[in-house]
């Protein structure tokens, strides 16, 4: 569970995300819009730097007409949502059983040394934050780390480096974060 | 061999599109239960199918949706359980991403069986690329006049929405999933009520997983007898399953119920035998909640007899000697494999999902994965693993959900199962530091005169 913090700049959705938000308010019945929550958080989360400041999540409240609390105790129970400030890009090591037995805790100390940080930490050019986190879904596919919308599956130190010069070099496609 | 009949067509050229699935025989299934059918008959045919639910718990789908309570003037849900989370398991994925509209055409059969307008898919957050797959494949389905009002002219109408999660496991039980649909945190709900009575915002509601949705397809087109016939037993049809660790061909292999376990392990069709000719140790066949089984009951069961992919098959010997089918999550562990780091992992999994309502789940899990640390360690007292099965033992049963018994089970087999390796390492504390067990002994009792 990750508690909430009271920094952040003032945060309002793009005119293109408050459309899109109050679009998927429709698709649940009148007065249920707030069915639309985890949806409107990793849209505020995509246009706030990767995390909810508490500004962005009560913008997402008065967007949806609950209460700031609704947002709060929510955002700190699902793990994708961040609440602290992260790096540009967030590398998620899957580390549960099966990416486990194919090296994956490894690769995240690779990386952690790699990067000069621990787990939750980002590094001093803004760039980069390592995550643990459990089970993807790629299991068959393992070992594997999610940056943004794209599984990198059978990961390897080399694949690793790759994507971090990628990044540094400004090659990374946030529209699909696959490496060019 | 054995028939296909949800992934015959997925490796398709372009058979995510609607063009090529339609031309493929897809949406007959829509036409046929439409045109020629009432809903109830629907349901029917589904009942004559024996089909079970594919997530994991395995109950009977025709079932499930005969307690769906109809009062006037009060709608009714569809769900989609695509929260896939469960370890090892990676099914759902792969048919959603390789043939969408196949679940599509499920959503729509099924919803106009149980008389909803608007049906939910449910999909686990991180796989964000689906959602897009799937709402093109909504899209294109609306265009062609498959979604929306007065579908084929028959006057029902119906709407499709995914509504992406945000990673929590506890969300793929049915009332957590639920609630988090509602916008809340994903807390279980106390039953009853069932949400057959009330479910999505006190309304009478249906969840079923992705597979489970995804058969209906074919049960309508060739009519529930004929998937019966496919199956052994109350294991009818076929089974999407997982299959990942130490074994030569991971991937999704969609099975007939009933071939053997050592069939589908060691056949080049399918899991192609062990990785770098080493030997099995272990099996988790139906993602990790289920009991592991040690290598000399994973092909046989206590009897001798060959153990075959069936839900009553896996189940053979109870908690005892047999396992279930699960998720069809099929994990398998090689000889340079740790027990008690496998099921540290899972604990440290399961703590991390318990969403915290439970006590038992809550503080168990902790204890859980605190005690196995320290054995994993060398820091580990031979009472520990007596005190491990006693906390996975108050878990199980006494909670809201089943996630605390999906907790409390790899350790209660681990311990049941692989006792002298959890033993040795209190007793080779440094040994275990560097080096893994091996195999266990097959017990006296277990050897086959």
């Amino acid at each position: 569970m990750h508690a909430v913090t009271s920094n952040g700049t003032p945060f309002k959705f793009s005119d293109a995300a408050l459309a899109e938000v109050q679009g998927l308010m429709k698709k649940y019945p009148d007065d249920r819009q707030k069915s639309a929550i985890l949806r409107a958080l990793h849209i505020a989360q995509e246009e706030n730097q990767g995390w909810l400041s508490v500004p962005a999540m009560d913008h997402v409240a008065e967007v949806l007409s609950i209460t700031p609390i609704e947002v709060y105790e929510v955002a700190s129970f699902y793990s994708m949502y961040n609440l602290e400030p992260v790096g540009r890009y967030v590398l998620e090591f899957c580390h549960t059983g099966p990416c486990a037995i194919e090296g994956a805790e490894q690769l995240i100390e690779y990386t952690k040394l790699k990067l000069g940080i621990g787990k939750n930490q980002t590094t001093a050019d803004g760039l980069f934050t390592i995550k643990e986190v459990e089970c993807l879904g790629a299991c068959g596919y393992a070992p594997m780390m999610q940056v943004g919308q794209y599984y990198h599956e059978h990961l390897t130190e080399e694949k690793i480096d790759r994507f971090i010069n990628d990044c540094r070099a400004g090659k990374i496609d946030k529209g699909t974060w696959k490496m060019h | 061999m054995g028939r296909k009949l949800l992934l015959e067509h997925a490796h398709v050229e372009g058979i995510d599109s609607y063009e090529v699935y339609r031309k493929h025989g897809g949406y007959r299934s829509v036409e046929k239960a439409l045109k020629n059918m009432t809903p109830d008959e629907v349901v029917e045919e589904v009942k004559k199918s024996g089909l079970r639910g594919r997530g994991g718990a395995g109950f009977p789908t025709g079932l499930k949706w005969s307690f769906l309570a109809k009062p006037e003037g009060v709608p009714r849900y569809l769900l989609c359980n695509a929260d896939e989370s469960e370890p090892g398991t990676f099914k759902d994925r792969f048919l959603m991403e390789k043939i969408p509209h196949l679940l599509i055409e499920g959503m729509i059969t099924s919803s106009y069986a149980l008389g909803a307008n608007t049906s939910y898919i449910y999909i686990r957050g991180e796989y964000s690329w689906i959602v897009k797959i799937l709402e093109k494949a909504i899209a294109e389905a609306y265009a062609a006049g498959w979604l929306g009002k007065n579908i084929l002219g028959k006057g029902y109408d119906l709407d499709l929405y995914v509504n992406p999660g945000a990673g929590a496991y506890i969300c793929g039980e049915e009332t957590a999933l639920i609630e988090s649909l509602e916008g809340k945190r994903g807390n279980p709900r106390i039953k009853p009520p069932f949400p057959a009575v009330k479910g999505l915002w006190q309304c009478p509601t249906v969840v079923n997983n992705v597979e489970t949705i995804a058969a209906v397809v074919p049960i309508i087109n060739d009519g529930g007898e004929e998937y019966a016939k496919l199956g052994i037993g109350k294991s009818t049809g076929t089974k999407l399953i997982s299959a990942c660790g130490n074994i030569n061909k991971p991937g999704v292999y969609e099975i007939e119920l009933g071939v053997t376990v050592e069939q589908f392990l060691y056949s080049d069709e399918w899991c192609g035998g062990i990785k770098n000719g080493k030997q099995l140790k272990a099996l988790v066949a139906g993602g990790s909640s289920v009991p592991i089984l040690p290598h000399f009951l994973v092909t046989k069961n206590i009897r001798g007899e060959q153990r075959l992919m069936t839900y009553e098959s896996l189940a053979d010997g109870g908690f005892e000697s047999g396992t279930m089918l699960g998720s069809g999550g099929f994990i398998v562990y090689d000889e340079d494999q740790c027990i008690v780091r496998n099921t540290w992992n899972f604990t440290r999994f399961y703590h991390h999902e318990s969403c915290g309502q439970c006590s038992p789940c809550r503080e168990g899990t902790g204890w859980m994965e605190h005690v196995l640390w320290r054995l994993e360690n060398g820091q580990g007292k031979m009472s520990d693993i007596d005190l491990l099965a006693d906390v996975a033992k108050k878990i199980e049963g006494n909670t809201i959900c089943p996630l605390g018994d999906a907790a409390a089970w790899p350790v209660n087999s681990a311990i049941r199962h692989f006792r002298e390796e959890f033993e040795w390492h209190v007793r080779e504390p440094k040994t275990c530091m560097e080096r893994n067990y091996g195999l266990v002994k097959e017990p006296e009792m277990y050897v086959q005169g």
